[in-house]
């Protein structure tokens, strides 16, 4: 590619892979980093400011649990200064009272409480945290309280399907403006549990029911957002809305990503903030490069006319699934590899437990150093 | 389920703003006024940006027709739809108060 790439417009910033929770669908990288290796105070705020200066509108402050960084109160404040828009994108716990209090005067603009159930017992069971249920509760009737933005999000999977109603009830009794009803994405901790955790074809359609249907009621009301499984679709999402066209990740440690994933690609070198200014980086950097555009695409993506549309899907699951990175999206239904999809899909029914109930899965919770 | 914030709808005495988290800024590195709010970027045209800087939450829906009308020497009724349905839309995506 010889054009010079558009500024970003967002960026989301993995503050540290620290939790207290422990969720088996988490698309954290399963070697998740360590404290030690977490960037300090000044070079977090030294890449806001440069992130700003380049054009960055949006910065999204995540993990891991952002509430555990210290410094969260410093970053949001640097930000609000610099013009950008901060969303706090959290489990809740640790964040309602004082600190968040905090946050809304130092600027924070709007707070995202995920939930791993849409009750307290499930919340604890997928989550592993018996108390964070509440936790979540307090922090966004207080977000609201402080006239800050809230959205719901609820990460789909096997488990709790069946309570996509009741996330309706949820948001709307916490006076959400969003909800996000998000099928997850099969990376990280979700890839290594893809078994347990893909729902079956029947709860995909009733779910999708459910959502026309409150969307149409709630209109001026709840704005709900609806993330597809790739599994059960036709066409692949616009990855990222393309590699290295409108956002990036920070790692933990500095590290700069074209898309949170990005590391299940060994092929790429990522640089680390501080190397170089961010704006080169963004510019140039060959993991950026490698992907950007269309002209790596092979067919069928390169004739393709959705291809300035969805970007030939996610490269990560190309890699995982056809095992090339450049390849189409498997689930693309143009993929000669698509039909592989169902298969998995298939394979994930056939094993053993059901929905719900008191199943402690097989499935490996996510743990700093325990993959 | 009760919902305590039920859709409004535009009418002559509405007064528009921004919803609190809703944040209208020029972007000096695009040279253009964008909309900040969860999640998303808007950039509105020249029109759009007209009715969203008069979101004060104290012109209400008549004046701010009857000044952009002089402004853009059209047709009041005309302007009253447009801006009706920009309002309207703007509201429901919650991004709006009226
Ligand atoms: C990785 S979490 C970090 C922030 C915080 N710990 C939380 O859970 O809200 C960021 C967001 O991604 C969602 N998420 C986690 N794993 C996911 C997956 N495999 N697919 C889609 N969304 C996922 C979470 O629900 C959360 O909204
Ligand atoms: S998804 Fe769960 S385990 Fe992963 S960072 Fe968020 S709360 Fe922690
Ligand atoms: S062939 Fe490629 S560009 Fe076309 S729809 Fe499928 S993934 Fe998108």
């Amino acid at each position: 590619m010889t054009e010079v790439p558009l500024p970003p417009i967002a960026m989301l910033a993995e503050l540290t892979h620290r939790c207290p929770l422990q969720c088996p669908y988490c698309s954290n990288p399963l070697d998740l980093l360590k404290a030690d290796r977490e960037m300090a105070t000044e070079c977090w705020l030294d890449l806001f400011q440069q992130a700003a200066d380049m054009g960055v509108l949006q910065v999204h402050l995540s993990g891991g649990e952002p509430m555990l960084r210290r410094d969260l109160e410093q970053f949001v404040s640097a930000l609000a200064h610099a013009g950008v828009y901060t969303n706090l994108i959290t489990s809740g716990v640790g964040l309602a009272g004082a600190r968040l209090e905090a946050l809304a005067g130092a600027g924070l603009d709007h707070v995202q409480v995920s939930f791993q159930g849409a009750n307290a017992e499930t919340t604890a069971r997928i989550g592993r945290h018996s108390g964070a249920h509440a936790n979540k509760l307090a922090a966004a009737r207080q977000a609201r309280e402080l006239g800050l933005a809230l959205t719901i999000n609820a990460p789909i999977h096997r488990h709790n399907i069946a309570q996509v109603p009741d996330y309706i009830e949820l948001a709307l009794s916490l006076g959400a403006q969003r909800l996000e009803i998000a099928n997850i994405q099969y990376a990280g901790w979700a890839l290594l549990n893809r078994r347990h955790l893909l729902p079956d074809r029947a709860s995909i359609e009733h779910q999708a029911a459910t959502v026309e249907e409150a969307r149409a009621r709630l209109v001026g009301v709840l704005e709900i957002d609806f993330v597809l499984a790739d599994h059960f679709a036709t066409y692949p999402k616009p990855c990222m809305g393309g590699w290295g066209r409108d956002a990036f990740v920070i790692a933990p440690d500095g590290a700069v990503l074209p898309c949170h994933a990005a590391a299940t690609i060994p092929s790429l070198r990522f640089e680390r903030f501080g190397s170089r200014p961010l704006a080169d980086i963004w510019r140039d950097s060959p993991a950026f490069e490698a992907f950007r555009g269309t002209n790596w695409m092979l067919e069928p993506c390169r004739s393709c006319e959705r291809r300035e549309f969805d970007w030939g899907g996610c490269r990560c699951q190309a890699l995982a699934l056809a095992g090339d990175a450049a390849a189409t999206d498997p689930a693309c239904v143009r993929s000669p590899l698509h039909a592989a999809i169902a298969t998995l899909v298939e394979e994930a029914l056939s094993t053993s437990e059901g929905t719900g109930g008191d199943l402690i899965a097989p499935y490996a919770f996510r743990r700093i150093a325990s993959a | 389920m009760t919902v305590d914030r039920p859709r409004a709808f535009v009418s002559r005495q509405s007064l528009p703003r921004l919803a609190p988290y809703v944040r209208l800024r020029f972007d000096p590195v695009r040279h253009a006024w964008a909309v900040l709010s969860p999640e998303r970027v808007f950039w509105p045209d020249a029109i759009g940006l007209d009715i969203l800087q008069r979101c004060d939450g104290k012109t209400p829906f008549s004046v701010m027709v009857m000044s952009l009308a002089l402004e853009y020497d059209a047709d009041g009724g005309e302007i009253d739809r447009d801006v009706g349905a920009f309002l309207q839309q703007w509201a429901d995506r919650l991004l709006v108060r009226l």
